[in-house]
Protein backbone atom coordinates (compact mmCIF):
# COMPACT_ATOMS: atom_id res chain seq x y z
CA UNK A 1 0.00 0.00 0.00
CA UNK A 2 1.35 3.31 -1.35
CA UNK A 3 0.56 5.93 1.49
CA UNK A 4 0.75 9.72 -0.34
CA UNK A 5 2.06 12.67 1.70
CA UNK A 6 3.05 15.64 -0.43
CA UNK A 7 4.69 17.38 2.75
CA UNK A 8 4.71 21.38 2.05
CA UNK A 9 6.92 21.02 -0.96
CA UNK A 10 4.11 19.32 -2.84
CA UNK A 11 1.82 21.87 -1.14
CA UNK A 12 4.23 24.57 -2.22
CA UNK A 13 4.07 23.58 -6.02
CA UNK A 14 0.39 22.85 -5.65
CA UNK A 15 0.09 26.20 -5.52
CA UNK A 16 1.10 26.32 -9.23
CA UNK A 17 -2.34 26.61 -10.42
CA UNK A 18 -2.74 29.39 -8.06
CA UNK A 19 -1.00 31.14 -9.72
CA UNK A 20 -2.66 29.84 -13.12
CA UNK A 21 -5.56 31.64 -11.90
CA UNK A 22 -4.28 34.56 -11.26
CA UNK A 23 -2.34 35.06 -14.79
CA UNK A 24 -5.67 34.38 -16.31
CA UNK A 25 -7.57 36.83 -14.02
CA UNK A 26 -5.21 39.11 -14.49
CA UNK A 27 -4.99 38.46 -18.18
CA UNK A 28 -8.73 38.87 -18.64
CA UNK A 29 -9.09 41.85 -16.93
CA UNK A 30 -11.33 39.86 -13.88
CA UNK A 31 -10.05 41.94 -11.27
CA UNK A 32 -10.19 38.56 -9.16
CA UNK A 33 -6.45 38.40 -7.71
CA UNK A 34 -7.20 40.10 -4.44
CA UNK A 35 -9.80 37.66 -3.89
CA UNK A 36 -8.40 34.05 -5.20
CA UNK A 37 -5.30 35.48 -2.65
CA UNK A 38 -7.15 35.97 -0.08
CA UNK A 39 -8.95 32.70 -0.44
CA UNK A 40 -6.36 30.79 -0.55
CA UNK A 41 -4.69 32.03 2.07
CA UNK A 42 -7.98 31.71 4.11
CA UNK A 43 -8.57 27.70 2.78
CA UNK A 44 -5.11 26.99 3.95
CA UNK A 45 -4.66 29.01 7.63
CA UNK A 46 -7.94 27.69 8.44
CA UNK A 47 -7.27 23.55 7.46
CA UNK A 48 -3.84 24.06 9.10
CA UNK A 49 -6.05 25.30 12.37
CA UNK A 50 -8.08 22.48 12.11
CA UNK A 51 -5.47 19.78 11.26
CA UNK A 52 -3.58 20.82 14.18
CA UNK A 53 -6.83 20.80 16.43
CA UNK A 54 -8.18 17.48 15.11
CA UNK A 55 -4.82 15.89 15.90
CA UNK A 56 -5.05 16.83 19.00
CA UNK A 57 -8.59 15.80 19.81
CA UNK A 58 -8.95 12.79 17.44
CA UNK A 59 -5.19 11.46 18.51
CA UNK A 60 -5.43 7.30 19.92
CA UNK A 61 -4.42 8.96 23.06
CA UNK A 62 -7.23 11.32 23.46
CA UNK A 63 -10.58 10.72 25.40
CA UNK A 64 -13.52 10.50 23.30
CA UNK A 65 -15.35 13.07 24.84
CA UNK A 66 -13.18 15.69 23.34
CA UNK A 67 -14.44 14.82 19.67
CA UNK A 68 -17.95 14.93 21.48
CA UNK A 69 -17.24 18.99 22.35
CA UNK A 70 -15.87 19.01 18.46
CA UNK A 71 -19.16 17.62 17.31
CA UNK A 72 -21.26 19.75 19.10
CA UNK A 73 -19.26 22.82 18.34
CA UNK A 74 -20.21 21.79 14.41
CA UNK A 75 -23.51 20.88 14.50
CA UNK A 76 -24.02 24.58 16.99
CA UNK A 77 -22.07 26.37 13.99
CA UNK A 78 -24.29 24.98 11.57
CA UNK A 79 -27.37 25.65 13.36
CA UNK A 80 -25.49 29.52 13.04
CA UNK A 81 -24.87 28.82 9.18
CA UNK A 82 -28.61 28.08 8.53
CA UNK A 83 -29.63 31.07 10.61
CA UNK A 84 -27.36 33.57 8.31
CA UNK A 85 -28.32 32.16 5.16
CA UNK A 86 -32.30 31.87 5.83
CA UNK A 87 -32.85 34.57 7.86
CA UNK A 88 -36.44 35.32 6.60
CA UNK A 89 -37.55 32.04 8.52
CA UNK A 90 -38.94 32.63 12.30
CA UNK A 91 -36.97 31.05 14.98
CA UNK A 92 -34.36 29.92 12.38
CA UNK A 93 -31.80 29.21 14.76
CA UNK A 94 -33.54 27.13 16.75
CA UNK A 95 -35.01 25.40 14.32
CA UNK A 96 -32.16 24.95 12.09
CA UNK A 97 -30.49 23.58 15.31
CA UNK A 98 -32.77 20.99 16.10
CA UNK A 99 -32.72 19.77 12.24
CA UNK A 100 -28.72 19.27 12.86
CA UNK A 101 -29.13 17.69 16.04
CA UNK A 102 -32.08 15.05 15.20
CA UNK A 103 -30.31 14.39 11.96
CA UNK A 104 -26.61 13.72 13.11
CA UNK A 105 -27.80 11.75 16.12
CA UNK A 106 -29.95 9.41 14.03
CA UNK A 107 -26.97 9.07 11.88
CA UNK A 108 -24.84 8.58 14.73
CA UNK A 109 -27.04 6.24 16.73
CA UNK A 110 -26.98 4.05 12.98
CA UNK A 111 -22.86 4.59 12.09
CA UNK A 112 -22.05 3.13 15.85
CA UNK A 113 -24.91 1.58 17.01
CA UNK A 114 -25.04 -1.03 14.52
CA UNK A 115 -21.19 -1.14 14.29
CA UNK A 116 -20.97 0.15 10.52
CA UNK A 117 -17.59 2.21 12.18
CA UNK A 118 -16.15 1.61 15.23
CA UNK A 119 -16.81 4.41 17.73
CA UNK A 120 -13.65 6.43 18.02
CA UNK A 121 -12.70 10.14 17.30
CA UNK A 122 -11.21 9.26 14.27
CA UNK A 123 -14.18 7.83 12.83
CA UNK A 124 -16.83 9.83 15.26
CA UNK A 125 -15.16 13.46 14.31
CA UNK A 126 -15.66 12.74 10.04
CA UNK A 127 -18.51 10.93 9.92
CA UNK A 128 -20.47 13.44 12.05
CA UNK A 129 -18.33 16.47 10.08
CA UNK A 130 -19.54 15.10 6.41
CA UNK A 131 -23.28 14.48 7.66
CA UNK A 132 -23.59 17.48 9.64
CA UNK A 133 -22.31 19.85 6.48
CA UNK A 134 -24.87 17.58 4.16
CA UNK A 135 -27.86 18.16 5.95
CA UNK A 136 -26.90 22.13 6.99
CA UNK A 137 -26.92 22.90 3.16
CA UNK A 138 -29.95 20.88 2.99
CA UNK A 139 -31.79 22.58 6.05
CA UNK A 140 -30.65 26.05 4.49
CA UNK A 141 -32.28 25.26 0.72
CA UNK A 142 -35.05 24.10 2.71
CA UNK A 143 -35.64 26.95 5.22
CA UNK A 144 -35.36 29.15 2.31
CA UNK A 145 -37.65 27.57 0.00
CA UNK A 146 -40.47 27.30 2.68
CA UNK A 147 -40.63 30.67 3.15
CA UNK A 148 -40.72 30.99 -0.73
CA UNK A 149 -43.29 28.99 -1.29
CA UNK A 150 -45.42 29.77 1.51
CA UNK A 151 -45.29 33.77 0.38
CA UNK A 152 -46.26 32.22 -3.40
CA UNK A 153 -48.68 29.68 -1.89
CA UNK A 154 -50.33 32.01 0.51
CA UNK A 155 -54.23 32.60 -0.93
CA UNK A 156 -53.99 28.70 -0.99
CA UNK A 157 -52.81 28.34 2.24
CA UNK A 158 -55.50 31.13 3.88
CA UNK A 159 -58.40 29.40 1.58
CA UNK A 160 -57.27 26.24 3.42
CA UNK A 161 -57.41 28.30 7.46
CA UNK A 162 -60.79 29.97 6.16
CA UNK A 163 -62.48 26.42 5.97
CA UNK A 164 -61.63 25.65 9.37
CA UNK A 165 -58.20 23.50 9.01
CA UNK A 166 -55.20 23.67 11.34
CA UNK A 167 -51.71 25.65 10.54
CA UNK A 168 -50.20 22.35 10.26
CA UNK A 169 -52.93 21.38 7.53
CA UNK A 170 -53.19 24.28 6.04
CA UNK A 171 -49.84 24.30 4.79
CA UNK A 172 -49.01 20.19 4.02
CA UNK A 173 -49.62 20.73 0.43
CA UNK A 174 -47.21 23.31 0.24
CA UNK A 175 -44.80 21.78 2.28
CA UNK A 176 -44.76 18.49 0.46
CA UNK A 177 -43.68 20.55 -2.58
CA UNK A 178 -40.91 22.04 -0.60
CA UNK A 179 -39.69 18.79 0.85
CA UNK A 180 -39.06 17.18 -2.60
CA UNK A 181 -37.39 20.28 -3.69
CA UNK A 182 -34.65 20.53 -1.06
CA UNK A 183 -33.82 16.55 -1.33
CA UNK A 184 -33.99 16.47 -5.07
CA UNK A 185 -30.59 17.66 -5.16
CA UNK A 186 -29.28 15.14 -2.71
CA UNK A 187 -31.27 12.18 -4.23
CA UNK A 188 -29.42 13.68 -7.92
CA UNK A 189 -26.42 13.52 -6.71
CA UNK A 190 -26.34 9.86 -5.57
CA UNK A 191 -27.28 9.06 -9.01
CA UNK A 192 -24.45 10.91 -10.64
CA UNK A 193 -21.56 9.92 -7.70
CA UNK A 194 -18.61 8.48 -9.39
CA UNK A 195 -20.08 9.34 -12.95
CA UNK A 196 -17.42 12.64 -12.88
CA UNK A 197 -16.38 13.89 -9.59
CA UNK A 198 -15.52 10.72 -7.07
CA UNK A 199 -16.70 11.79 -3.58
CA UNK A 200 -14.17 13.33 -0.87
CA UNK A 201 -13.96 10.60 1.55
CA UNK A 202 -13.32 8.29 -1.40
CA UNK A 203 -10.40 10.30 -2.65
CA UNK A 204 -9.63 10.62 0.45
CA UNK A 205 -9.19 7.37 1.16
CA UNK A 206 -7.75 6.32 -2.15
CA UNK A 207 -4.91 9.27 -2.22
CA UNK A 208 -4.11 7.86 1.59
CA UNK A 209 -3.17 4.05 -0.04
CA UNK A 210 -6.34 2.42 0.80
CA UNK A 211 -7.96 -0.55 -1.78
CA UNK A 212 -10.03 1.33 -4.15
CA UNK A 213 -13.19 -1.27 -3.29
CA UNK A 214 -12.50 -0.66 0.09
CA UNK A 215 -12.87 3.08 -0.01
CA UNK A 216 -15.98 2.99 -2.22
CA UNK A 217 -17.48 0.43 0.75
CA UNK A 218 -16.67 3.55 2.70
CA UNK A 219 -18.05 6.38 0.82
CA UNK A 220 -21.12 4.22 -0.36
CA UNK A 221 -22.06 3.87 3.73
CA UNK A 222 -21.91 7.86 3.90
CA UNK A 223 -23.53 8.90 1.04
CA UNK A 224 -26.77 6.45 2.60
CA UNK A 225 -25.83 8.14 5.92
CA UNK A 226 -25.82 11.90 4.31
CA UNK A 227 -28.73 11.40 2.16
CA UNK A 228 -30.98 10.17 5.18
CA UNK A 229 -29.84 12.48 7.28
CA UNK A 230 -30.79 15.36 4.98
CA UNK A 231 -34.17 13.72 4.68
CA UNK A 232 -34.41 13.95 8.16
CA UNK A 233 -32.60 17.55 8.27
CA UNK A 234 -35.62 19.16 5.73
CA UNK A 235 -38.41 17.49 7.18
CA UNK A 236 -37.35 18.73 11.24
CA UNK A 237 -36.96 22.25 8.88
CA UNK A 238 -40.55 21.60 7.10
CA UNK A 239 -42.30 20.34 10.33
CA UNK A 240 -41.17 22.31 13.08
CA UNK A 241 -39.88 25.75 10.70
CA UNK A 242 -43.71 26.22 9.49
CA UNK A 243 -45.20 26.24 12.49
CA UNK A 244 -43.11 29.20 13.31
CA UNK A 245 -44.82 30.86 10.07
CA UNK A 246 -48.24 31.03 12.07
CA UNK A 247 -49.41 32.85 15.03
CA UNK A 248 -50.55 31.55 18.17
CA UNK A 249 -54.22 32.23 16.82
CA UNK A 250 -53.61 30.75 13.63
CA UNK A 251 -53.28 33.39 11.12
CA UNK A 252 -50.24 33.44 8.66
CA UNK A 253 -47.77 35.63 9.39
CA UNK A 254 -47.15 39.11 7.52
CA UNK A 255 -43.92 38.51 5.82
CA UNK A 256 -45.81 37.62 2.43
CA UNK A 257 -48.16 41.10 2.85
CA UNK A 258 -45.21 43.28 2.62
CA UNK A 259 -44.38 41.27 -0.82
CA UNK A 260 -48.45 42.49 -1.32
CA UNK A 261 -48.62 45.61 -0.60
CA UNK B 1 -85.21 42.47 18.66
CA UNK B 2 -82.83 42.16 16.36
CA UNK B 3 -79.38 40.54 17.17
CA UNK B 4 -76.25 41.57 16.26
CA UNK B 5 -74.00 39.30 14.58
CA UNK B 6 -70.48 41.72 14.50
CA UNK B 7 -69.66 44.57 16.75
CA UNK B 8 -66.39 46.81 15.47
CA UNK B 9 -65.52 49.23 17.58
CA UNK B 10 -62.79 52.01 17.07
CA UNK B 11 -61.38 48.80 14.65
CA UNK B 12 -58.00 49.64 13.05
CA UNK B 13 -55.73 47.55 10.80
CA UNK B 14 -52.58 48.55 9.54
CA UNK B 15 -53.32 50.91 6.55
CA UNK B 16 -56.44 49.57 5.61
CA UNK B 17 -58.97 50.16 8.57
CA UNK B 18 -59.22 53.25 10.36
CA UNK B 19 -61.49 53.76 13.83
CA UNK B 20 -63.77 51.75 12.22
CA UNK B 21 -66.86 51.60 14.26
CA UNK B 22 -70.04 49.64 12.91
CA UNK B 23 -72.97 47.15 13.71
CA UNK B 24 -73.80 44.24 11.32
CA UNK B 25 -77.24 42.22 12.14
CA UNK B 26 -78.07 38.39 12.26
CA UNK B 27 -80.20 37.19 10.02
CA UNK B 28 -79.86 39.43 7.38
CA UNK B 29 -78.08 40.15 4.09
CA UNK B 30 -75.64 43.15 4.66
CA UNK B 31 -74.27 44.28 1.54
CA UNK B 32 -70.86 46.16 2.06
CA UNK B 33 -69.76 48.82 -0.88
CA UNK B 34 -67.45 51.58 -1.64
CA UNK B 35 -64.24 52.13 -3.74
CA UNK B 36 -61.10 49.85 -4.58
CA UNK B 37 -58.77 49.92 -1.47
CA UNK B 38 -61.38 50.79 0.71
CA UNK B 39 -61.19 48.15 3.42
CA UNK B 40 -64.01 45.98 1.99
CA UNK B 41 -62.02 42.80 1.65
CA UNK B 42 -60.16 43.36 5.11
CA UNK B 43 -63.38 43.79 6.83
CA UNK B 44 -64.46 40.43 5.91
CA UNK B 45 -61.05 38.93 6.48
CA UNK B 46 -61.27 40.27 10.15
CA UNK B 47 -65.11 38.99 10.98
CA UNK B 48 -63.25 35.34 9.51
CA UNK B 49 -60.77 35.82 12.01
CA UNK B 50 -57.83 35.65 9.06
CA UNK B 51 -56.99 38.88 10.56
CA UNK B 52 -56.82 40.34 14.19
CA UNK B 53 -57.51 44.10 14.56
CA UNK B 54 -54.54 46.32 15.77
CA UNK B 55 -56.53 48.40 17.75
CA UNK B 56 -60.22 48.77 18.79
CA UNK B 57 -62.11 45.64 19.72
CA UNK B 58 -65.03 43.21 17.31
CA UNK B 59 -67.35 41.07 19.41
CA UNK B 60 -69.12 38.05 17.49
CA UNK B 61 -72.79 37.20 18.71
CA UNK B 62 -72.07 40.00 21.86
CA UNK B 63 -68.80 37.79 22.49
CA UNK B 64 -65.45 38.97 21.52
CA UNK B 65 -64.22 37.28 18.73
CA UNK B 66 -60.74 36.98 19.99
CA UNK B 67 -61.76 34.44 22.95
CA UNK B 68 -62.91 31.96 20.05
CA UNK B 69 -61.40 29.00 18.95
CA UNK B 70 -60.32 29.79 15.36
CA UNK B 71 -60.93 26.61 13.93
CA UNK B 72 -64.99 26.66 15.37
CA UNK B 73 -65.15 30.10 13.72
CA UNK B 74 -63.67 29.66 10.28
CA UNK B 75 -65.96 26.86 10.46
CA UNK B 76 -68.91 28.59 11.67
CA UNK B 77 -68.36 31.93 9.54
CA UNK B 78 -67.28 31.01 5.88
CA UNK B 79 -65.13 33.17 3.71
CA UNK B 80 -65.13 32.79 -0.37
CA UNK B 81 -62.35 35.12 -1.12
CA UNK B 82 -62.70 37.81 -4.18
CA UNK B 83 -60.05 35.53 -6.39
CA UNK B 84 -61.78 32.30 -7.31
CA UNK B 85 -59.45 29.61 -5.84
CA UNK B 86 -59.96 26.01 -6.00
CA UNK B 87 -57.26 23.40 -4.40
CA UNK B 88 -55.56 21.03 -6.37
CA UNK B 89 -57.11 17.62 -7.54
CA UNK B 90 -61.40 17.43 -8.51
CA UNK B 91 -63.99 19.31 -7.68
CA UNK B 92 -65.20 16.26 -5.05
CA UNK B 93 -61.71 17.13 -3.47
CA UNK B 94 -62.40 20.29 -3.40
CA UNK B 95 -65.92 20.08 -1.60
CA UNK B 96 -64.37 17.06 0.61
CA UNK B 97 -61.57 19.68 2.13
CA UNK B 98 -64.53 21.67 3.98
CA UNK B 99 -66.20 18.19 5.04
CA UNK B 100 -65.73 14.22 3.54
CA UNK B 101 -69.00 13.73 4.88
CA UNK B 102 -70.97 16.32 3.01
CA UNK B 103 -73.70 15.49 0.47
CA UNK B 104 -71.21 17.27 -2.52
CA UNK B 105 -74.47 17.13 -5.07
CA UNK B 106 -76.42 19.15 -3.03
CA UNK B 107 -73.57 21.36 -2.26
CA UNK B 108 -72.94 21.86 -5.99
CA UNK B 109 -76.47 22.60 -6.73
CA UNK B 110 -76.26 25.16 -4.26
CA UNK B 111 -74.10 26.76 -6.08
CA UNK B 112 -75.68 26.23 -9.33
CA UNK B 113 -73.78 23.36 -10.40
CA UNK B 114 -74.87 19.86 -11.12
CA UNK B 115 -73.36 16.06 -10.23
CA UNK B 116 -71.48 16.03 -13.62
CA UNK B 117 -69.01 18.56 -12.44
CA UNK B 118 -67.46 16.05 -9.09
CA UNK B 119 -65.15 14.46 -11.07
CA UNK B 120 -64.14 17.36 -13.39
CA UNK B 121 -60.55 18.71 -12.46
CA UNK B 122 -60.85 21.91 -10.83
CA UNK B 123 -57.88 23.47 -12.04
CA UNK B 124 -59.06 23.34 -15.54
CA UNK B 125 -62.68 25.19 -14.95
CA UNK B 126 -63.25 28.79 -16.07
CA UNK B 127 -63.06 31.17 -13.56
CA UNK B 128 -67.07 31.50 -13.34
CA UNK B 129 -66.84 27.68 -12.25
CA UNK B 130 -64.22 27.70 -9.86
CA UNK B 131 -66.12 30.47 -8.13
CA UNK B 132 -69.07 28.04 -7.70
CA UNK B 133 -67.31 25.40 -6.57
CA UNK B 134 -65.58 28.10 -3.85
CA UNK B 135 -69.13 28.60 -3.00
CA UNK B 136 -70.03 25.21 -2.33
CA UNK B 137 -66.82 24.35 -0.41
CA UNK B 138 -67.69 27.48 1.87
CA UNK B 139 -71.30 25.78 2.09
CA UNK B 140 -69.35 22.48 2.91
CA UNK B 141 -68.86 23.72 6.64
CA UNK B 142 -72.30 24.22 7.63
CA UNK B 143 -72.15 27.93 8.42
CA UNK B 144 -74.50 30.26 10.01
CA UNK B 145 -72.78 33.29 8.58
CA UNK B 146 -71.50 33.52 4.93
CA UNK B 147 -69.26 35.84 3.92
CA UNK B 148 -68.77 36.65 0.29
CA UNK B 149 -66.10 39.14 -1.56
CA UNK B 150 -67.38 39.79 -5.20
CA UNK B 151 -68.53 36.57 -5.04
CA UNK B 152 -70.58 36.85 -8.24
CA UNK B 153 -67.89 39.30 -10.04
CA UNK B 154 -66.56 36.16 -12.19
CA UNK B 155 -69.93 34.76 -12.73
CA UNK B 156 -72.45 35.51 -15.85
CA UNK B 157 -76.05 36.19 -15.07
CA UNK B 158 -77.74 32.93 -14.68
CA UNK B 159 -74.74 32.02 -12.22
CA UNK B 160 -74.72 35.15 -10.50
CA UNK B 161 -78.59 34.75 -10.23
CA UNK B 162 -78.28 31.02 -8.81
CA UNK B 163 -75.72 32.48 -6.21
CA UNK B 164 -78.09 35.37 -5.34
CA UNK B 165 -81.16 33.28 -4.73
CA UNK B 166 -78.98 30.79 -2.95
CA UNK B 167 -77.39 33.71 -0.59
CA UNK B 168 -81.25 34.91 0.05
CA UNK B 169 -82.50 30.93 0.73
CA UNK B 170 -79.44 31.22 2.99
CA UNK B 171 -80.69 34.23 5.28
CA UNK B 172 -84.35 32.82 5.03
CA UNK B 173 -83.19 29.36 6.74
CA UNK B 174 -81.78 31.89 9.62
CA UNK B 175 -78.49 32.66 8.38
CA UNK B 176 -76.24 35.75 7.98
CA UNK B 177 -74.71 37.10 4.49
CA UNK B 178 -72.47 39.84 4.46
CA UNK B 179 -71.49 40.46 1.55
CA UNK B 180 -69.15 43.03 -0.62
CA UNK B 181 -70.16 44.01 -3.76
CA UNK B 182 -69.57 47.03 -5.83
CA UNK B 183 -72.57 45.99 -8.29
CA UNK B 184 -75.58 48.76 -7.80
CA UNK B 185 -77.87 46.38 -9.55
CA UNK B 186 -77.34 43.60 -7.18
CA UNK B 187 -77.40 46.02 -4.12
CA UNK B 188 -80.68 47.27 -4.96
CA UNK B 189 -82.07 43.88 -5.68
CA UNK B 190 -81.01 41.94 -2.79
CA UNK B 191 -79.29 44.60 0.09
CA UNK B 192 -81.33 44.16 3.75
CA UNK B 193 -79.32 46.86 4.72
CA UNK B 194 -76.12 48.85 3.09
CA UNK B 195 -72.73 49.54 4.62
CA UNK B 196 -70.92 52.15 2.55
CA UNK B 197 -66.83 51.94 3.56
CA UNK B 198 -64.75 54.45 2.38
CA UNK B 199 -61.03 55.21 3.34
CA UNK B 200 -61.22 52.82 6.00
CA UNK B 201 -64.12 54.08 7.60
CA UNK B 202 -67.97 54.06 7.38
CA UNK B 203 -69.15 56.71 5.28
CA UNK B 204 -71.48 58.83 6.26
Amino acid sequence: MTVVDIGYTGLTVSLILIVVALALSAWQGLGLERSIVGATLRALVQLLIVGLLLGFVIDDGRPLWLSWIWVSSIVVFAASTVARRAPELPHVFAVGLAANVVSVSVSVAVTFGFGIFPLTGRTLVPVAGMVTGNAMRTAVVGARRLTEAVAENRDDIEARLALGHSPARAVRPTLRATLRLALLPQIEANRTVGLVALPGAMTGLILAGTDPVDAVLVQAALLFLILGAAAISVSVIGLIGSRGLFTGDERLLAPARTAES
Amino acid sequence: MTETLFRFKNVTLAGRLFDLTLTIDAQCLTMITGPSGAGKSSLLRLCNGLEVPDGGSIEFRGAPLAKRLPRQHRRDVALVFQQPLVFAGTVGDNIAEADPSASTEDLLQRAGLDSSFIDRDADLLSGGEKQRVAVARALGTDPTVLLLDEATSALDEDSSAVIEQGARTFVEAGGSVVWVSHDAAQIARLADKVLHIAGGRVAQ
